[in-house]
């Protein structure tokens, strides 16, 4: 059993949850991740560690509640517990000079981007980070990044906060503009990183993508999370979850991680139904 | 050949033994073990297994001891079963395997003490697995699990895996009175018996059983732990105290056949296929929460001729699946897969079709899985491993509507421990080099054992390292001469 330490709530759908996982905290490294079982009929999920806590023997975990084990979680309060946390899995974020690099996010994937952004930052990078949301409400982690960022550029679809636009805009003013970029991370929903990675090609700007197949063991033991790199089968658990964006074949990835759409909403309406009968 | 003194329990002459007929296991019978998951066998009751007994010839040197893995004392334990001391029997097993419930269930008895046993070159073998199943399902019945009495050594060994060669380790060394501590990567405990093995042929609560007994003698089990990853090697040993570690994680990384569609959705590997089944319960979804793609009513077809493939497409009938093919590549004289499941499998319904290779997976047009190519193969000279090499036939391709494929074509190794572990020699394809005798690898205090030394092999052959492990670590902790 894992505890929450703290739960607190960051945006609409949005938690921020402090789990004591002594073992893992130790070992954590930017970009890795965890798998979490909620309960005993639950189903394993990864989830990427934003930060850990050695002392405290802690790593903190952002979920948004997209289906049912996500939802789950975001009920959690300090005091409960998760029965299964694994990790810290998958490869750890490549962290050296590279010079200036660009550190897109969208939605949830913030909390992703921000413990690599900050590895970059303290290696002597000049980190430009571009944060978008659907709206002003939906900014997750903006103190946390402006502080591991040079520029830093908020984007909201609506218009309710920072540039009205997508991050996509943002990069492309900043090519535009002329300003010499060594490197570019990208994290967030599938659709978002495509977009990055059609840019970035054009410019020949290496362009790193955090990818989110479905996982089931996380130790390379099943090969679910199968994604097409350079036409070749990579495992994104064991040789990911981070690769090189131009060989990534988005396509197939968007239409993988659909796979289960059916059973995840029959999931989520039971789930409902279940929660109404016991109020 | 001559008979065994006069105090051997057997009194029936050796002519009226040989008269006894081989003793029928019961089994749910196939049209009813088709729809559900509960265990095929049904096991052989006291009256059953002490006539089956009566046919043993008591052989002055047992070619089935000889033969067998770890060294069971085979013909001692069925004199055991003679004499009507069933839990004697089941001690005299636990000398040498700490998992006889399970071994007498999966172990491919026939390549082994059944393959030699002096009966099978007249009639049938007798029943040695049937009997060791026996005794250990009376045993726990009984509730009278004996385990020795031990004395501290004060030592620590690490196990890394929780499957048979790592219990194996555990329990052995437990006996010689060596603290035990075991790693699991995933939340259940027994590795390839728990993802891998499916509940009709091997049940979940026969591994809880007998890891149950384990922890009873003093052993830990810490689950949720990515030895290479939430813990190195060098962390077990210089942090944590471990005077020794052993490495038993299994083949690991499934291998992909490398043709078009393989991304289609629908398309699964053996191991992804059986661990959300077994482990996970998708069979039992929505009640549990990890889904599998809709089998019912559906074409499904299994690639691969070994015991995995048999339980993926056998687990596939049971859900529902409409056609259940194994495509292979061979013919059945090849198949690696255990002669009784094969049996299974073929009263249960399931449509073999040998000679037929894949070639690739087609697409319904939707991204989902419609259907497959095959090609019509046939046998050539002998390859490597000394069986026929399959050819493919030109001209002889054809397509086999599908929705599902599960592909079962073997195991590569998983790399996790090897990248974290300085100085622990692999060979070339990656998997852990150990001494054959041994086990020892290339580190000192370090013993690696089971399919992450040999690549994809039996429960049997896994526990077998750990024997030969358990024995050279044990020496090492005692000697302290590497």
């Amino acid at each position: 059993m894992f505890r929450v330490v703290r739960a607190e709530n960051l945006a609409p759908d949005i938690y921020r949850l402090e789990i004591e996982a002594p073992r893992i905290a130790r070992k954590q490294k930017p970009g890795q991740f965890v798998i979490v079982r909620v309960y005993e009929e639950g189903e394993r999920i990864p989830l990427t560690i934003e930060k850990a806590d050695p002392q405290r023997g802690t790593i903190n975990i952002v979920v948004q509640s997209v289906g049912k084990t996500t939802e789950l979680l975001n009920r959690l309060e300090a005091g409960d517990a998760i029965l299964d946390v694994v990790g810290p899995l998958g490869q750890p974020s490549e962290i050296e000079k590279f010079g200036t690099v660009v550190a897109i996010s969208g939605g949830v994937g913030t909390a992703m981007a921000y413990p690599t952004a900050a590895a970059l930052k303290k290696a002597g990078n000049f980190v430009i980070s571009i944060v978008g949301a659907r709206n002003k409400k939906r900014v997750i982690l903006e103190r946390e990044m402006r502080d591991v960022s040079d520029e830093l550029l908020i984007t909201t679809d609506d218009g309710s906060y920072g540039k009205k636009g997508l991050v996509t805009d943002g990069l492309r003013e900043l090519i535009q503009n002329g300003t010499h970029i060594d490197r570019v991370l990208a994290v967030g929903p599938i659709v978002m990183m495509k977009a990055v990675a059609e840019i970035t090609r054009a410019s020949r700007i290496p362009t790193i993508v955090s990818l989110n197949p479905i996982m089931l063991d996380g130790t390379g033991m099943c090969g679910g999370c199968r994604v097409l790199v350079d036409g070749k089968s990579r495992f994104a658990c064991v040789d990911g979850p981070e690769f090189e964006a131009h060989g990534v074949d988005f396509d197939t990835l968007l239409h993988r991680n659909a796979m289960y759409v059916d059973a995840e909403k029959r999931s989520v309406e039971r789930c409902h139904q279940e929660m109404e009968s016991h109020d | 050949m001559i008979d065994r003194a006069d105090s051997a329990p057997n009194s029936l002459p050796r002519r009226e033994r040989m008269k006894i007929p081989r003793q029928q296991m019961p089994e749910q019978p196939p049209a009813a073990r088709a729809t559900n998951f509960t265990e095929v066998n049904l096991g052989y009751g006291p009256e059953l297994a002490a006539r089956e007994a009566l046919r043993c010839l008591d052989c002055q040197k047992p070619a089935c001891m000889r033969e067998c893995p770890i060294g069971v004392k085979i013909r001692d334990f069925i004199d055991l079963i003679i004499a009507g001391d069933y839990l004697g029997a089941a001690a005299k097993i636990r000398e040498d395997n700490v998992l006889p419930a399970i071994t007498g269930r999966v172990c491919p008895q026939e390549d082994y003490c059944e393959g030699s046993c002096v009966l099978a070159k007249k009639g049938e073998s007798l029943g040695i697995g049937y009997l060791e199943r026996f005794v250990a399902d009376y045993e726990h019945r009984m509730g009278v699990v004996h385990m020795p009495a031990t004395v501290p050594t004060g030592k620590k060994v690490a196990v890394v895996g929780s499957g048979p060669s790592g219990l194996t380790v555990a329990g052995d060394l437990a006996q010689k009175g060596h603290a035990i501590r075991v790693f699991e990567a995933l939340h259940e405990l027994g590795g390839v018996l728990s993802y891998g093995i499916p509940e009709f042929r091997l049940p979940k609560e026969i591994i809880k059983q007998q890891i149950d007994y384990m922890r009873a003698t003093g052993i830990e089990f810490e689950t949720n732990v990515v030895v290479g990853k939430t813990v190195t090697i060098e962390e077990l040993m210089k942090e944590e105290g471990f005077d020794a570690v052993y490495i038993a994680t299994g083949a690991g990384a499934p291998l992909f056949m490398n043709i078009p569609g393989e991304q289609l959705n629908g398309v699964y590997s053996a191991n992804e296929f059986l661990t959300r089944i077994n482990l996970m319960k998708a069979y039992k979804f929505p009640e549990y929460d990890q889904p599998i793609v809709e089998i019912r009513g559906k074409d499904v077809a299994v690639i691969g001729g070994g015991n995995t493939a048999l339980d993926a497409i056998r687990t596939a009938l049971r859900l529902g699946a409409r056609n259940a093919y194994v495509l292979y590549r061979r013919s059945e004289a090849e198949m690696p897969a255990r002669a009784e499941e094969i049996r299974h499998a073929r009263q249960e319904g399931i449509d073999f079709r040998f000679l037929t290779n894949p070639t690739e997976f087609l697409s319904n047009g939707d991204g989902w899985l419609g259907g497959v190519r095959c090609v019509r193969m046939q046998l050539g000279e002998p390859d490597a491993s000394g069986r026929s090499r399959p050819v493919p036939i030109e001209g002889t391709e054809f397509d086999l509507p599908l929705s599902v494929a599960v592909i079962s074509v073997g195991t590569s190794a998983n790399p996790v421990i090897q990248r974290t572990t300085p100085g622990l020699a692999t060979d070339k394809r990656g998997y852990i080099q150990a001494d054959p005798e041994t086990q020892r690898t290339s580190r000192t205090g370090v013993f690696a054992g089971g399919d992450i030394v040999t690549g994809g092999a039996t429960v049997i052959l896994a526990m077998s390292a750990g024997r030969r492990a358990a024995k050279s670590i044990h020496e090492y902790l005692t000697t302290g001469v590497w």
